[in-house]
C-alpha cells in the first residue's frame, strides 16, 4: 500500500497519464480530446484507462479537423472548461496555428482581460524508425515567439507529471511538448499530485568547465555527453530549462558567467530557434565583459531524412555534443572526440517502430 | 415580406433594437471623419435585422459570437453601448480597455463572446462554448454570426460536422451580403446558392431567407432555438442581406466600380427599420427614437470623457 507522499520509479508515459487522471479526479471541468485518445492504443498508452474511468463525455476522439478542434478547445476553455487537446505528433499542430496564434494567445489581451484560455495542447515529437520529414519536427520556437502562449518541454518522468499538472492548472494556453523516445524512460516520481511550475530551470549535472543547455530529449543526450566529457577531464554543467516559456534565463546566465562557455543543444533547428534565443538572452544579460563563448547545436538545416544512416547525421548525439563542448572548453587543445565505441554505448536506446 | 403574429410589444421591442443599431452605426459614421474613433469600422447598416431577430429569441445564459462586423450582434444581445463606443475611441473604459477596437468587441456579462477579425475563426470557438453549454445541461444555446466569405473557410465545414456529430446547441447564422470585401460570391463559390446544402449534407437543418424579412428570420430562429434547447442539435440560417456602406469605413462606395447603386435600391425599399417604424404607434415610436438618441449621445459623451489608458497598460493581460 503506497502512502500519498510515496516516490517510486515511473515511466514518462505513465507519469503523463497519472497527472491527467489525478487532475480529472480533482476538477470535473478537465477533459481530454483528440484523435485516438480513446482507442486501444491510447496515444502510446498516455491516455490509457481514462475513458473507462471518466466516460466519453470527458474522453473522446475528434474528426480530423485540427483547425476547428483547436477552436472548440479554446471556446470551451473560455466558457469555463479545462480542455487537454492531444496530437500524436507535433507536426499536426501546424494545422492549429491560426486558432492558437490568432485566438488562444491573444484572447486575454485583445478582449481586455474579460476571458482566459486554460488550455493544454499535448503533442509528441517523433524520432527514428523513419519518422522523417513530417513526424519529427520540434516546433517549440514558433510558439515561444508568440506572447500569450506558454511552452513546456519536460525531459523526464518527474517533470512530465509535474509540468502536466501545472499546465492543467494554468489559466493560459500551454503548448506541452513531449518526446516519443522519452516515453519509456523512468525516474522517481511522487505518487501524490505536485506541480513543476514555469520559470525554474534545473541543474542536472554540476561542472565548472562548460554550460550545456539541453531542450526536451536533448537534455538526456547532453547528460550522456557530460559522462563522456568527464572521462576526458571536462566537467559540464547540464541545465534543463523544463519550461521554454516563460524561460528561466537567470539560472543559465549564472552558470554561463561561471563557466564562460555556453553550448545550447536544441531538439529543433538553430535558425530563429530556442538555441538562438537562449544564447542571445545570456549574452545580453551577462554583457561582453563576461567573455562567454557560445555555440548552438540542433537539427541539421535540412528536412529530417528517414534512412537511419542519413538520420544519424541529422541529430546531435552524445558524441557530437561532447566534441563541441570540449572545443568550447579547451579551445587551445587538440580537438577531441570520444571513442566511437563509448559514444555508441552512450547513445540512447534506439526506438523500434512501427510508431 | 410575411405578416407577423407578434404582439405590438414584440414589434416595438424589435423596432427599438433595429433603430439602436442603425443610429449607432450612423452616428459612428458621422463621428468618423473627426478621427476621434481610432479603429477600422465595419458598419452593419442594412444588415441590422439579422442580429435583431436572432438575439430577440435568445436570453441570459445564451451566447453569441461574431466577426469584425459585430456592432449589431453586440448591441442586440445587450452589450454595453458606452463600453463599445469608448473602445472605438481607444479609451481605458472600452470593452477591451483599448486593446481590441471595433473588430474585437466583447461583453461577457451580456453573453457576447469576443469577436474576431480573422474570418471564420469564431465559428469553432462558438462550438466550444456550445460544448460547454451542452455539458452544463441548462438548456442554453450559442449563436454564431458569420458572412458568406466565412462559409468558404475549411473550419466552417469542420465545425458543422463536429456540431452535428455531438448535437451541439449551436445556431449557425450566415449573413450573406454577397461580397467578401469587394469580391462577389459568384466569383468565389462554385454554387453560390448552396450554402445551406453544406449543412444539410451533414444532417444539419438549414433555412434560407432571401428578402431580409426580420419577422421571417425571427420566426425561423425561434423554432430552431426551441428545438436546440431540447437537445435537437445545431441548425443553420442563411439570411441574405445587403451592405449599404463600404466594407470598412463610414462611406458609400457605389462609385468604385465593383458594384452599382441599383443593387441597393430594392433593399432600401424594404428597409426593415422603416418597415417596423411604420408598425409602431406614432407616440411610442417618437418616444423610442428619443430614447435611442439620448442613449447614443450618452455613449459618445462617455467615450469622450473617459481617460486614455496609462502607458503601463500595454503590458497588462498578456497572460491571465
Amino acid at each position: 500500500m503506497s502512502t500519498p507522499d510515496a516516490v517510486r520509479p515511473l515511466k514518462y508515459v505513465d507519469a503523463l497519464r497519472e497527472a491527467v487522471e489525478q487532475e480529472m479526479d480533482r476538477d470535473p471541468s478537465v477533459f481530454v480530446f483528440g484523435l485516438d485518445v480513446d482507442d486501444h492504443k491510447c496515444i502510446q498508452g498516455s491516455t490509457r484507462g481514462l475513458l473507462q474511468k471518466f466516460g466519453s463525455d470527458r474522453v473522446f476522439t475528434t474528426p480530423l479537423s485540427e483547425d476547428a478542434m483547436t477552436g472548440v478547445a479554446i471556446g470551451a476553455a473560455m466558457a469555463g472548461m479545462r480542455p487537454i487537446h492531444v496530437h500524436i505528433r507535433m507536426d499536426f499542430m501546424l494545422l492549429c496555428m491560426n486558432q492558437l496564434v490568432n485566438i488562444a494567445a491573444k484572447a486575454s489581451y485583445m478582449w481586455g482581460g474579460q476571458v482566459k484560455v486554460p488550455l493544454v495542447v499535448r503533442s509528441m515529437i517523433g524520432k527514428s524508425w523513419g519518422q522523417g520529414a513530417q513526424h519529427s519536427q520540434g516546433l517549440h520556437s514558433m510558439f515561444m515567439h508568440v506572447p500569450g502562449l506558454k511552452v513546456a518541454a519536460p525531459s523526464n518522468a518527474h517533470d512530465a507529471k509535474g509540468c502536466m499538472i501545472a499546465a492543467i492548472r494554468d489559466d493560459n494556453p500551454v503548448v506541452f511538448m513531449e518526446h516519443r523516445l522519452l516515453y519509456g524512460t523512468e525516474t522517481d516520481v511522487p505518487a501524490a499530485p505536485f506541480a513543476v511550475e514555469p520559470g525554474k530551470a534545473r541543474l542536472c549535472t554540476r561542472g565548472d568547465d562548460v554550460t550545456v543547455v539541453g531542450i526536451s530529449n536533448m537534455v538526456q543526450e547532453a547528460i550522456r555527453a557530460a559522462e563522456l566529457l568527464a572521462e576526458a577531464g571536462v566537467q559540464a554543467e547540464v541545465i534543463d530549462p523544463i519550461w521554454l516559456k516563460p524561460l528561466d534565463i537567470a539560472t543559465i546566465v549564472e552558470s554561463a558567467r561561471r563557466t564562460r562557455r555556453l553550448l545550447v543543444v536544441d531538439n529543433g533547428w538553430e535558425m530563429c530557434g530556442a538555441s538562438a534565443e537562449i544564447v542571445a538572452g545570456v549574452l545580453e544579460a551577462a554583457g561582453p565583459e563576461a567573455g562567454i563563448r557560445v555555440q548552438r547545436m540542433g537539427f541539421a538545416a535540412t528536412t529530417c531524412p528517414t534512412s537511419p544512416w542519413l538520420e544519424a547525421e541529422f541529430y546531435p548525439n552524445p558524441g557530437t555534443i561532447a566534441a563541441a563542448a570540449w572545443k568550447l572548453a579547451r579551445p587551445d587543445a587538440e580537438p577531441w572526440v570520444p571513442s566511437p565505441e563509448r559514444t555508441r554505448l552512450a547513445y540512447q536506446v534506439q526506438f523500434k517502430g512501427p510508431f | 415580406m410575411t405578416e407577423t403574429s407578434l404582439s405590438p410589444a414584440d414589434v416595438s421591442r424589435l423596432y427599438r433594437s433595429l433603430r439602436r443599431i442603425r443610429r449607432f452605426e450612423e452616428v459612428t459614421a458621422e463621428i468618423y471623419p473627426s478621427d476621434r474613433i481610432k479603429s477600422p469600422v465595419h458598419l452593419a447598416i442594412g444588415q441590422e435585422q439579422v442580429s435583431a431577430a436572432i438575439c430577440d429569441v435568445l436570453g441570459a445564459g445564451d451566447w453569441v459570437g461574431g466577426s469584425y462586423r459585430s456592432h449589431a450582434m453586440y448591441l442586440a444581445k445587450g452589450g454595453s453601448m458606452p463600453a463599445m463606443m469608448a473602445e472605438m475611441f481607444g479609451k481605458d473604459t472600452g470593452c477591451c480597455r483599448g486593446k481590441g477596437g471595433s473588430m474585437h468587441v466583447i461583453d461577457a456579462a451580456a453573453g457576447v463572446m469576443g469577436s474576431s477579425a480573422v474570418v471564420s475563426t469564431q465559428i469553432p470557438v462558438a462550438a466550444g462554448y456550445a460544448l460547454a453549454a451542452k455539458r452544463a445541461r441548462a438548456g442554453h444555446v450559442v449563436a454564431v454570426f458569420f458572412g458568406d466569405g466565412a462559409s468558404e473557410e475549411g473550419c466552417f465545414y469542420e465545425t458543422l460536422n463536429f456540431a452535428a456529430l455531438h448535437a451541439l446547441p449551436l445556431l449557425f447564422v450566415c449573413e450573406n451580403n454577397g461580397y467578401a470585401i469587394h469580391e462577389p460570391i459568384a466569383r468565389r463559390r462554385a454554387r453560390p446558392d448552396e450554402i445551406c446544402s453544406v449543412a444539410e449534407a451533414l444532417g444539419v437543418p438549414a433555412w434560407r431567407i432571401d428578402d431580409g424579412d426580420v419577422f421571417a428570420i425571427r420566426q425561423t430562429a425561434d423554432e430552431a432555438v426551441r428545438r436546440m434547447r431540447k437537445g435537437g442539435g445545431p441548425a443553420l440560417i442563411e439570411a441574405k442581406v445587403y451592405r449599404w456602406r463600404e466594407h470598412v469605413g463610414p462611406n458609400e462606395d457605389y462609385d468604385q466600380g465593383y458594384r452599382f447603386a441599383d443593387e441597393v435600391v430594392p433593399w432600401k425599399r424594404t428597409d426593415q427599420v422603416e418597415r417596423l417604424a411604420a408598425m409602431v404607434e406614432p407616440a411610442l415610436r417618437t418616444r423610442i427614437d428619443a430614447e435611442v438618441e439620448a442613449e447614443i449621445a450618452e455613449a459618445v459623451r462617455f467615450a469622450e470623457d473617459s481617460p486614455i489608458p496609462q502607458p503601463k497598460e500595454v503590458w497588462s493581460d498578456v497572460y491571465a
